[in-house]
This record gives structure tokens, sequence and C-alpha cells, in this order.
């Protein structure tokens, strides 16, 4: 779906030209896109080609299934890295949102209660941080730095230990599967995902306010000097992040079925390795909500093919996945020379 | 009654404001005192040691035992060695517009490639085989800091991302060096690195007062401080000045790399284990977190060595009194978020601006009353 949509996109870029030749000629804008395309498809033709049922329904809709959190997660960064912030609060809003979920259970509360309350908590700490970053001016990177010790702690204070999750509306979620016999399934955590990535991608490409961002991360004082409501949108996309993240901590609950106080550690980092892979700018103003979902596809499918390779131990992720940010972080370097 | 007492920083804060008024002709240097950058981080630290005398009286007591000086105060410097280590690195990488994430990871890499030598030496007892396995670790970690160096200042890479490789990877490699088991060694010289003592003080310590001691000579007593912090300031006018701007961006992150080596060796010192994934996890932001109550800015240019030591006090302090109070210590980072909270909003420039506006309006007052 993500690779349908890109496609669709480029025409438009290249609309206004009359000879076939500039109409292929692509947007450099999409070129990191397409090289995380390019390696996803890679991967996908060597997995294919080494294991046997690499390339089944299942697998792929495991893919989406088990980071379903980390492309909601992913897609709110995604937001915060596009003015040119940072959010490395999300891995513990992850973490407060399952456990106050939990602990709301425990008590008897409904689902009705529990998860609005759930994602309502990140969007609050989104807000507080928005106003720290906006109000009295802290770097974004100290601000949710504070939320992140602030979520983690109060976690500890909510659920000390793990508490299991009984509800009956979450064990129905976690278990609900629609699809084929073959295996080709979704469950309701992959469509939140979906249908996250479709309204980002909207709001992004196809309202001021995707524009607002967009402008605010190319130049903040510019933006300002358009007369642009830079003060709303700051503000606004850290609020992004955080119900994103609220949203990705009710997902996590759906997943493990459980309210734990150290989930999510080091989860800030792969949403934000997946940004950076799917070929967006840590300074801001370049990027696309979708290539970020690329790139969560890309760290999901090296934990894939780790685990079919099977002989391979687990830090091989870790330095996969770091020795793919150094490619990327190199490849985007150089277009950008290039460009200028 | 444990829970209530941490949080006077915050609560504590407006306390010291109608002194000025109070006092007369003291208001002049009193106010230069609150304006003092460590004036706020300072206060944190003084009412966290007075918390946690009020609850344990003895806290502050040094004793002299077997001829080593035990207490609270020298549990402090010894706690405070590795993140000061780390911090110190980090002021310098800040100061010139960067950010180091990758010290954690290089902390545990540092302390894989140290353990795994020396558990696989025949003499781990030996000073020769100690001597020789820092030295290895602590060249692995200049080769990163020149792999970080060269990223940012050759390549152009942002510091976040280009320190984020190494972040992701590092701690993999420590793994791959290790084979993914935690290593553990018995070597009588190594362990007297982080619990030894020499003259009665803790070893760890001295060895962190060394490489300060030499960091601030270095800076404030050659014109290193000073390119750093133009390169800091201004990267490109600091070049056109005849100022070698990447050689100073590289410099740094070598630096940092090394400190925070020196600071994985103490780390896995302590508790004489390579602990791949767990060495020195979330230091980073903890460093980071002691430059910037400091009053260094992330910004970059000018930058305060005594502020990150203060800074790194703080923390540590923070950390030693909570178990004190009795406050689960899985609580630390609550209290961390409010220190960190209200130590940026007092140093951020709306409140400054806010209090500076309100200091001038009191001092009108008594003006009129006197006419």
């Amino acid at each position: 779906m993500a690779t349908q949509q890109i496609l669709e996109v480029e025409p438009q870029a290249g609309a206004g030209a009359s000879s076939l030749a500039s109409r292929w000629q692509l947007d450099r804008r999409y070129l990191p896109v397409l090289g995380t395309l390019v390696v996803l498809v890679l991967m996908l033709v060597i997995g294919g080609s080494r294991y046997e049922n690499f390339l089944s329904g299942r697998v792929m809709a495991n893919l989406l299934i088990n980071n379903s959190f980390l492309i909601v997660l992913a897609v709110g960064m995604t937001f915060v890295i596009l003015t040119g912030g940072i959010d490395l609060s999300v891995g513990a809003v992850v973490a407060l949102s399952t456990c106050l979920s939990a602990w709301m259970f425990t008590r008897g509360w409904s689902a009705a209660i529990a998860i609005p309350a759930s994602i309502l908590v990140g969007t609050l700490i989104g807000y507080l941080v928005g106003l720290m970053v906006h109000v009295f001016e802290i770097q974004p990177f100290i601000a949710t730095l504070a939320a992140m010790f602030l979520a983690r702690g109060l976690c500890y204070l909510v659920a000390p230990e793990s508490i299991p999750i009984t509800d009956p509306t979450i064990v129905a979620l976690s278990q609900t599967r629609w699809g084929t016999a073959d295996g080709l399934v979704i469950t309701p955590s992959g469509v939140v995902a979906l249908v996250v990535v479709a309204v980002a991608f909207v709001l992004l490409h196809y309202t001021r306010f995707g524009r607002t961002v967009y402008a605010i991360g190319g130049n903040e004082q510019s933006a300002r000097l358009m007369g642009l409501p830079v003060a709303r949108t700051k503000v606004l996309v850290y609020v992004i992040s955080g119900t994103c993240a609220g949203l990705g901590g009710f997902l996590f609950a759906v997943f493990s079925r459980s309210g734990y106080s150290l989930t999510g550690i080091g989860m800030e980092l792969d949403a934000i390795a997946a940004v950076v892979i799917g070929g967006t700018l840590l300074t801001g103003g370049s990027g696309f909500v979708l290539g970020s979902v690329l790139g969560v596809a890309v760290l999901g499918l090296i934990q894939t093919i780790i685990t079919f390779e099977g002989t391979l131990s687990s830090w091989w992720t870790k330095i996969v996945i770091g020795a793919l940010l150094l490619v990327f972080v190199v490849l985007q370097r150089l277009l950008v020379v290039r460009r200028r | 009654m444990s829970s209530p007492d941490p949080t006077p920083p915050p609560a504590g804060a407006p306390a010291p404001a109608p002194a000025p008024v109070a006092a007369g002709e003291r208001r002049f240097s009193l106010g230069a005192l609150v304006r003092h950058r460590l004036f706020w981080p300072l206060v944190a630290l003084v009412v966290l040691l007075v918390a946690s005398v009020v609850k344990s009286p003895q806290f502050l007591q040094v004793t002299v035992l077997d001829g080593h000086l035990f207490g609270g105060p020298v549990d402090i410097l010894r706690r405070s060695a590795v993140l000061l280590l780390v911090a110190l690195g980090m002021t310098l990488v800040i100061a010139t517009r960067g950010i180091d994430l990758s010290v954690g990871a290089v902390m545990a890499i540092a302390g894989a490639v140290a353990l795994t030598q020396i558990a696989a030496s025949p003499s781990p007892d030996s000073v020769t085989t100690v001597t020789t396995a820092i030295l290895s670790a602590l060249v692995v970690c200049l080769v990163i800091g020149v792999f970080n160096g060269f990223m940012v200042s050759v390549v152009g890479i942002q510091p976040i991302v280009a320190t984020l490789v190494i972040m992701t990877a590092g701690r993999g490699i420590a793994m791959l060096i290790t084979g993914g088991q935690i290593t553990t060694v018995n070597s009588g010289p190594y362990k007297t690195l982080a619990s030894g003592f020499w003259l009665g003080l803790p070893v760890a310590a001295l060895i962190a007062a060394f490489f300060f001691a030499v960091t601030a000579f270095v800076t404030r007593r050659t014109a290193l401080g000073v390119l750093i912090e133009s390169v800091g300031i201004n990267p490109t006018a600091s070049r056109l000045a005849g100022v070698r701007a990447r050689t100073i961006i590289w410099i740094v992150y070598v630096l940092c790399a090394l400190f925070a080596g020196i600071a994985g060796i103490l780390q896995s010192s302590n508790i004489m284990a390579a602990d791949s994934n767990n060495a020195g996890l979330f230091i980073e932001l903890d460093a980071i977190l002691a430059v910037v109550i400091g009053g260094t800015s992330l910004a970059g240019g000018k930058f305060s060595l005594t502020g990150t030591l203060v800074g790194v006090l703080v923390i540590t302090t923070l950390t030693l009194s909570i178990t004190i109070l009795g406050i689960p210590v899985s609580a630390v980072s609550l209290f961390k978020a409010l220190v960190v909270i209200a130590v940026c909003l007092l140093q951020s420039p709306v409140v400054r601006h806010k209090m500076r506006a309100r200091r001038r309006a009191q001092a009108a007052v008594p003006v009129e009353v006197a006419a």
C-alpha cells in the first residue's frame, strides 16, 4: 500500500512538464524514500531467495501486526522531526499508557473509559512538552527528556510490578483476526496503524497545518514572517506525537496484554531510526510519513531475516540497524551536497 | 513525610526572592547572586543535602576507617566519577553545537574490550595485563571517537544522527566482543580502579578529578577553550577567522569518546563485569542533563566545566538522597524530571525575563516610599 501511494504522488511533481523525459525525471525530494524502497525490495528478494515461505502472506501480515505500535510511533515522530524537533519521550509514554490502562482494568473500570484515558495521557504529556518547547523556549531535546523521565517515573508509581490485563475487550481485540485462511490476516491493531498512517498522510499533504509543519522545518523565522501560525503548530506537533505514543501504548497493551513499567525502553530510538531510514531529515522540512512507514518495514524485516536465519545472534540486529542508519545518513548527505 | 521532602527545589524557589527587599543595601549583591547561572542548581544541591541530613543526621559525617575516608560526601564523589567523566566530554561536544549520543555504547564497548582481554589472559592479577587491556580498550574508543568526529566534521552529518549510528550499533558490537555473555573477572589491579583508595580518597574520584583538572587547565589556560567556543558560536565565522573548525570538532568527539571509555572502564571495574546491555544505559541523557543544569546551552558556544561539575553532583546526590529518604529507587526518574523541569524553567529566557521585570518593579517601590 505504501508503495502505491508514493507512485501516486510522483506524477504530481512532474505534472507540469510536457515531455515524457522530464515527466519521468524524479523530484529529488523522493530520492531518499526511493532509496529506502530499494533497500526494502532488496531485502525481500534476498530473504525470498534464501528462505522458504519468506515471501508468504503470513510473514508480511506479521510484519504489519508486530510493528503496528512502532508504525504509529514513527508517524507521530515524523511530525515532530519535520518541524526540526525531536521527541525522546515516546517510549516512556508507551509504557505509561500501558501501565495506566492495566491499572484501570484492575480497578474494574470499563474499557470505554480506560482506552480513551490511556491515549489521552499521551496527549496531555505531549501538550506539556509543547508548552515547554514553545512558551518557555526549552530545547525539544531537553523538554522531551524531562517528559521521558516524568512518564517513566509515573509508570513506577502506577504499576511497580507487571500487571496482567484480563479485560474482555482487550482480550477480544488481541485475538480478533480478519482475513483469509492462507495467512494473509489483519488484526484490529494493524487496521488502527493503517488508519493513523492515512490520516497523517492527509494531514501533512492536504491541509494548511501540514504545509505549516513543513514551513517551520524549512525555516521557522520565515514561517513566522509569512504569518503562519507557528506557535499553535509547534505545540500541536508534540500533541500529535504524544497522542500517537498514547495510542501506541494502547496497541502495545493489546499486543502484550500486560502493563509493565519497563516496556518501551529504547523504543523512541527505534522510532527515530525508522524516521531517519525513511528519508526524513532530522533538521526538519523534508521527509514523508510514508517513508517512515517504509523505515519501520525495513527495521521489521531485519528482525524477520535474523529470525529466519536462525544461527545469527540477536545482537546482529543492532549492528545491522546501525550500519543501515550509517548508509542512509551518508547517502542523504551526499544528495544534499549535490543539490547545492 | 518522606515524599514531600525532595519537592523544595521548585516549592522553595520563591523563598529567596523577598530577601532583596528586606536586606536593603545588600539588595544588589544578592540580586547578582540570584541571577548567577549556578544559583538554582546549587540551591537544588543544598536542598537535597539538607533533606538527607534531616532524615539521617550522620549523612555528612566523614569517618576514617582503615586509613580510608568514609561517609556521605566521599560516597557522592565516588559515585560521581563515571558521570563526571562522561559529562566532561559531553560539555566540550555541546560547546561546539554538537551532541554525542554514543557515550553509553562506548562505555559498554570499553568495558567489553578490557574485560574480555583480562579474562582471556593467564595472569589476570598482573599490572601489565590490566594496563594492556585498558590501553587497548582506549584505542578502540579512540577509533570510535575518530569515526564520530569524521562523520560530523568531514561528512557534515548532524551530530545527533552521526552519533545515533554508534549508539544503535555500539551495544551490538560490545555483545559481539563478549559473545553475548556478561564477562566477569577477578583481577586485583582492575578492581582497585573503582573500589580502591589512595591517600584516603577513592581512586575513581581521583581519576575523574585528574581528568577534570587537566581538561579545565587545557581549555582555560590555552586557546583551545576559546576556539571551541568560537566554533560553537559561529562555525563559518570562526573558519573565516582562521580557526580550524574541522579539527576542533574532530578533537572534541575524540576526547568525548576517550572520556566515555575511561568511564566505561571505571564502571566495569565497579561491578567487575562487562554487561553490554546495561553498562552506561541512558548515561548520555544524564550527562546531557548535567551539562544543561550546569548552564551550558545546547545551542553551543560558552561552556562551563564548573557548571557541569555542579550538575553531576546534583544528579548523583539526587539519586543518593532518594535512597536515604526511603523513596523507592524506581521513583528516581520522577524526581529527576521535577529537577530538570524546575531548573530548565528557571533558566529559560522567558522566566528570567519575567523575574527581572518583577525585580525591577520591586526595586522601584521602596524608592517611592522613601521619597
